[in-house]
Formats: structure tokens, sequence, C-alpha cells
């Protein structure tokens, strides 16, 4: 009963999103205000009957009813109640359900949060997020059916989670992932909105910006979530995989800080609009060309959910209408756009155009070596996956002008500045960041690495550079004359440079040992004394196991942590849930391999100096969002145009 | 055209990409031809479940049409798969079983919880037959035909649909043939 109740909400949401994209669409056309008014009563509707819908299929997971096809598949009587809260975005169909009670959760709040907008502007936004709805309940009403029943008997007790999946990582990464990605619409619709009225008022970037920021926010978060749950739940020490489901949302990523640059010059000199309106639809696309990658089959994935070239037709022909149909148009709307005016070559507009040229150009290859396969397959030269060594490949040189950018950026002043003063303003500070990593390392004792002396002076020019920036900014106007924004951009780039640091230290340091250990005996690494104590068995609510004590011992401080085996009861799973003892500075990462005979065990143990600041800066980069998104500017500005607006 | 400029790149751009995602969908990186079907089942000489000390080979399945299904008491699926066999062993299908990977305790205990819908199981503890038959997870379930050539392959739970959409049909013209 609950089931069919949900799906007819879904049914009533559908109905509700398409008189969403049609009656305020009349409205518009003929000029009827009152049409266009009945544009927010829709999305609340829809809301509520998503909303409606969602608590259903999460009440029959908590109730255990196995005759649903996806419940059956992605649950079990004994999985604790908190992970069939998260089964419901488990598998495919309850992630495309959370997918779109995320995109109307946005809606949501555009429709609350924007009654400042110009009134059609508004209207129009509200539009373009209704048909996008309609393309993403459709594809779940025809090709998705969360609540599908089953009618054939089974003596089960259900498929359980996918064990990998039952850590608490995993209740906050996936609905991150998807706030960021489906934020990007609300961006793409002002873009589409815009280019459909065909004017982009000077106040465009200025509403387009939050939302942009918030939905980036939500995916720097969900990105730095599941590298961390990566590290710790699949027990090989690493943290990114160049997976194609990692790419899939590294690259709207990419886009999204390009778009967020890139309105921040369309903002301050309204310039680069037609680039910015391209960003922003691309960062949209990108989200969607990920889902499609994940959801049809064509790639093999850690994260690939079951393969269906029905619902892989289904999406390929909504990116057909979605992205060719926004890149048409702004192929023949943009050209109202172009400003006359160009920048001086030496000026922040031209550093931050260089910036975008470059993340797009990362993005280009990242999209390039995850599509490679398929255009192999596709010419029938093999099947091959493109791994690590391609992206480390290319990443790394493309990342180090871009650094270096990013320290001589901050430095430049709007429209023209002067190469010599620059260089009088940055030389000190440069000298500063090459003599400091080699004296940093010779001090510590370590020995000399390029790769780690790289990454430390690249981040130690992006930090000094940076300070020096914000110094001088506090000596002319004052601590209270620095923006939010301002902040929000010193924590984003010093997070970028941690994360350099942790990434570079770690990966020139980190040392792994795979060893055979019984209770009693000691291994040393990296002057550490690591003791296996004990093991007992293990009995959880739906797995069995062992759990080890292991204790760790740098001569003053002793500390213990306990790795497990598990084996999950359903599908016979073995999980290794691997134990760290943290400090700032240092990881040690004990995992369990497999159980030799007589006790012991094959054991792998890391240590990896600094892997928290990968994460750390990861934050950083977030708080700096944070930080920018909640500057007071756009909401006062905001208001004083809008009335600025009624009297003229 | 100097109206358009730059701003075509993207969307040819675009074009390229869902041409080649569309060819990427009639190609699946999943599948793993069975390399097995039309071959002749692989010989084997195993320990039966129920009598240990009786060995089975493979040239004792008699010359009709049979099932051979792969199934484990540690595998969950194969419970939901059980009923279904119970019903097709009952309508007179002639079902084989092949333990795969199990410990004989634990299988017996488990036919007695959920039936027995086999003439002969046979244990491969090993692993190592079902090496030869390609298997790559249970429950499988393949169709020999009476010269002992395997005629078709279905991995995963057997459905009511599979089996009235492919299997039956497939048996009866397989029964026909002579």
């Amino acid at each position: 009963m609950i089931a069919e109740l949900g799906l007819f909400f879904l049914i009533f949401a559908l109905l509700a999103s398409m008189m969403l994209a049609v009656v305020p669409l009349l409205g518009l056309q003929f000029q009827r205000p009152c049409w266009q008014d009945t544009a927010k009563t829709y999305v609340i509707w829809q809301f509520s009957f998503i909303a409606i819908a969602y608590l259903c299929l999460t009440s029959c997971f908590l109730l255990d009813d196995f005759s649903i096809v996806y419940v059956v598949n992605n649950s079990s009587i004994a999985l604790p109640w908190f992970y069939k809260l998260c089964a419901v975005w488990g598998g495919h169909e309850g992630s495309m359900l959370l997918w779109v009670a995320i995109l109307s959760f946005w809606m949501i709040l555009v429709a609350f949060f924007s009654s400042s907008l110009d009134k059609e502007m508004y209207t129009r936004v509200l539009v373009v997020l209704g048909w996008l709805s309609i393309g993403f309940i459709l594809f779940l009403l025809t090709t998705s059916n969360p609540f599908l029943r089953q009618f054939q008997v089974l003596n089960t007790q259900g498929r359980d989670l996918n064990p990998l999946l039952q850590d608490p990582g995993f209740l906050f990464h996936p609905p991150m992932l998807y706030m960021g990605y489906v934020g990007f619409s609300v961006a793409f619709a002002f873009a589409i909105a815009a280019l459909w009225s065909g004017k982009v008022e000077a106040s465009w970037s200025k509403w387009t910006r939050p939302w942009t920021l918030a939905a980036w926010c939500c995916l720097t978060a969900g990105i730095t979530l599941g590298s961390w749950w990566a590290y710790r739940e699949l027990g090989w020490g690493g943290w990114w995989f160049w997976d194609p489901v990692e790419n899939a949302s590294f690259m709207p990523w990419l886009v999204g800080t390009a778009l967020l640059h890139s309105l921040a010059v369309t903002e301050q000199r309204q310039q680069f609009k037609a680039w910015t309106m391209l960003l922003a639809i691309a960062a949209f696309s990108l989200s969607l060309i990920g889902t499609f990658l994940v959801r049809s089959g064509v790639l093999t994935s850690v994260h690939a959910f079951a393969v269906d070239p029905q619902r892989g037709m289904y999406i390929l022909g909504f990116l057909l209408i979605v992205i060719g149909g926004s890149l048409v148009l702004f192929l023949f709307r943009a050209q109202t756009l172009q400003t006359q005016t160009s920048p001086g070559l030496v000026s922040r507009e031209s550093a931050l155009l260089l910036n975008n040229v470059f993340l797009v150009v990362i993005m280009l290859t990242v999209l390039m070596g995850t599509v490679y396969p398929l255009l192999i397959d596709g010419l029938g030269l093999g099947k091959l996956s493109v791994g690590a060594p391609y992206f480390n490949a290319v990443f790394v040189p493309l990342m180090i002008p871009m650094l270096l950018l990013m320290g001589i950026g901050v430095h430049l002043k709007w429209n023209a500045d002067k190469g010599r003063q620059v260089f009088l303003r940055l030389n000190k500070t440069f000298i500063l960041s090459l003599v400091l990593p080699p004296l940093l390392l010779i001090t510590t004792g370590s020995e000399l690495d390029f790769s780690v002396l790289l990454g430390l002076t690249l981040a130690l020019w992006v930090i000094l550079s940076t300070l020096n920036a914000l110094y001088k900014k506090i000596a002319e106007r004052g601590l209270s004359g620095v923006g939010q924004s301002y902040w929000g951009m010193v924590l984003a780039h010093c997070g970028v440079a941690a994360t350099v640091i942790g990434i570079s230290v770690s990966t020139a340091y980190g040392i792994q040992d795979d060893v055979q250990m019984n209770p009693g005996k000691t291994f040393n690494l990296a002057g550490y004394a690591i003791q296996f104590i004990k093991q007992t068995a293990l009995q959880g609510p739906n797995y069995k196991g062992t759990r080890t004590e292991f204790s760790i011992s740098d001569g003053s401080t002793i500390k213990t942590i306990y790795p497990e085996k598990r084996l999950y009861n359903i599908g016979q799973m073995a999980m290794t849930e691997s134990a760290i003892d943290v400090t700032p500075f240092r990881d040690i990462y004990v995992a369990l391999g497999e159980p030799l005979n007589d006790n012991s065990w094959s054991v792998r143990l890391y240590y990896k100096p600094f892997v928290r600041w990968i994460w750390s800066g990861g934050f950083m980069i977030l708080a700096g969002g944070f930080c920018a998104l909640t500057d007071r500017r756009y909401y006062q500005k905001r208001r004083v145009a809008a009335t600025r607006g009624i009297r003229v | 055209m100097n109206r358009i400029g730059w701003r075509i790149i993207p969307i040819l751009f675009f074009l390229l990409l869902s041409v080649l995602l569309w060819r990427g969908l009639s190609l699946d990186p999943h599948t793993l031809p069975s390399v097995q079907v039309g071959k002749i089942l692989p010989a084997f000489a195993l320990p039966e479940l129920i009598h240990p000390e009786k060995i089975f080979k493979s040239n004792q399945i008699p010359q009709q049409v049979v099932l051979l299904n792969v199934w484990a008491s540690w595998c969950a699926a194969c419970v939901d798969e059980q009923v279904f066999m119970m019903e097709l062993s009952r309508k007179g299908v002639p079902v084989y079983g092949l333990n795969y990977k199990d410990n004989a305790d634990d299988a017996i205990k488990w036919l007695e919880q959920w039936g027995n819908p086999y003439k002969v199981i046979v244990q491969d503890s090993q692993g190592k037959t079902a090496i030869d038959l390609g298997v790559y997870g249970a429950p499988e379930t393949f169709i020999i035909d009476k010269k002992g050539l395997i005629r078709y392959r279905h991995a995963g739970i057997m459905s009511q649909k599979v089996w009235a959409d492919e299997m039956a049909p497939l048996m009866k013209q397989l029964d026909n043939n002579g």
C-alpha cells in the first residue's frame, strides 16, 4: 500500500512539474501576470509530492517490505536501521529518487529566496527547472521505478546493502555529491533564462553567484568525503583512483571552479559574459554526462550501477535535448553578450581568464581519459582502461602553471597592471618560496625528493603570496574593509596549497609494507613499533568476523587500534575494516589481509605522512566557499538594486 | 559564420561526444561471452553430495535435455531461486546440481531447510569443474542437450520470465530435435 502511495505521489509530482513547465510559460508568452504567479505554487506542490514519495520509499525500507524489488535487492532484515535509511539511495532507482528530491529541494530554495529577482526572470528560471524535473521524473517512472513490486515467492531475508556502503561515510557522501551536481542546475537555469530572454542584466552574475557557490560547496564536500571514505573503507590506502565515477564528479567541480572565477569577473567588470554562460551550461552538462556514464553501464567502475541499455538510451536522449538544446540556444543568442572592451594583457581579468583556460583544459584531459576506452572499443580496437598513470602524467604538468598563476593572480589589479611592478611586488615572496622548502627538508632530516620540493615550493608560493596580498589589503583598507568573499578566497587558495602539500609529501615519503604477523609479534615501520597484541571473534548485526588489537609505539606514547576483518552473512563478502592512528602529521594505517595458518595474518601497514592535509585542504576550500557564500554583499546589494530598479 | 564564430565549437564537441556515447551503449563492457555455449560439457568425476562415497561422472547424465544448476549454501541468491527450482522439479524437469565451493554439512542442512529439487548433486568443493564451465558466480544454470552439449547459460537467479521467454522454449525444441 505504501509503495503504491509513493508511486501515486511521484505521478502527482510529474503533473505538478508539467503544470510548472507550461502554465507560467504561457503566462510569459501571452503577458498574463497571474499565470506567471502560479510558478511558486507548483514548485511547492512538486516538492511536497516528491518528499512524500521519498518518505514512502524510506518507510518501505524500515518495514522490510520485500515484495518491492528495489528493497529486496538493497536491504536485509538484519541491516541496522540507519543503514536502512541510507540503503534508500544504495542502488540506481532510489538514488535517482534522491536526485529528483534534491532537485525539487533546490527549486523550492530558488522559489523562496529569489523573490528579489526581476519577476520575469524569476518565472523563466523556475520554468526551466520545471522542464528539467519533468525529464528526471519521467526517467524514474519509465525506466527506474523504485516502487516496482514482484510477486514471485521468495524465501529471502533480503540481499543486503553492499557491505562497502555500510559505512558512516556513506551517510553523507552521496547526498552531498548530489546536492552539488543538481545544484548546478540552478546556475544552468539562470543562464538559459538569460539567453532565452535575450538580455543579460548587470545583476545577473550577482544573482547566479550565490547559487553556484552553494552547489560548488556541496560538491567540494561530496568529493572530499568520498575520497576520505575510499581511503578508510577500501583498504588500499589510496585516496583517489581516477575511477570513471570519481572523474564524473571531478569534471563538474573543475568547471564549477572556473565558473566561480569567471562570475567574479562578470560581476565586477561586466566582461566574459558569453564565456560565463557557457561555463554555467557546461557545469550542469558535465553533471548530466557523469550520470549517463555511471548509470548506463557504458563504463566499468567500482561504482557503476546495473547495466541497462534502455536507461542509457533515455539519458542519452535527455542529454541531447538538454545539452544540445542549450548549446544551440547559446550559439544563436550569445552574440548579444559580447563586450567591446578588452582588458589589458597583464590584469586580473586576464589572469582569471587564463585560470579558466587551465581548468577547462584539465577538465578536457580528464574527460578524454574517461571516454578513451569507449573510443577504442567503439573503433573495434579492443578493450582497455585508462588508469592513474595517464591522469597523473597529464594532471601534474597542468597544475604547475596553474598554481604559479594562482600566486600571481591575487596580486594583479583589475583592468590593467604593469608587469614590472608585479615583479617588484612578488620577487621576494617567490625567492622565499624557492629557498624555504629545501631548508625545511634539511632541518627535518628528510631526504631531498624532487616532487616534494616542487610541491612544497608551489604550495608555499600560493600561501605566501595570498597572505601577502591579504596583508596589503588590510594595510590599505583596515580589517573591516576586507570583504567575506576575499576571506573566502584566501581560505580556499590556502586549502588548495594544503592539499598539494598533502599529496606530494604522502606520495613521496609514504611507506607500505606487507608482513605476516601473529599475536605478540612486533614490526618496525618508519620508527614506530607496531605490535599485534591479540585477536578476538566478532559478532555484528549482519556480519561475523575477527577483531584484532594492535599497539603503536613511538618510544614514549603507546596507542591502540582495532582493525577488523568482517564476513557479511549475505553474499559472504569479506570486508577489511582498516584501523588508523591519526595525528595531523602522519597516519599509521593497519589493514588485515588474509588469515594464514597458525593464528597469523597477512597484514598491510602504511605510514603516510601529511595525508590528513589532503582532506583538510578540501575542507578549507569548502570553508572558503562557505565564507564567500555568507557574504552580506549579495543579499544587501540585491535589495538595493531591486529598489533602484523600481525607481527607474 | 562571423555571427556564430567560436560559439559553434561547444555544440560540435558535444555532438561528437554523444556519437561516442551512443556507440558505447551498444557495447557492453561487462559481457564475458560464454565460451562454453555450443561446446561439450567438460568432463568431471566428482563425489555425490548425499552419498559422498559414490563418484558421479559427467557421462552418467542420461541422454536427455537437463538443467545443470550451480549453487552453494553460502549464496543468498540461491535461496531465492530454490522455490522456483522446486517447482520445475515437480513439473518433471530434470535438474542436476553442482554444489560450488561449499562445505558438505552446510549444504545438506541447507537442502533440508529449503528442499531438494536435484536428481543428483555433485560436490565441486575446489571449484575446478566450475572453472571449466566458465562459472563466475552462483547461481548459474546451464541447459545440456541429449548429446551432452551446453546449449544455454543463465548467470544469476532464474526467474519466471527468463524461464518462460527463453529456456522453456529452447528445452522443448531440443527435446523434439531427437
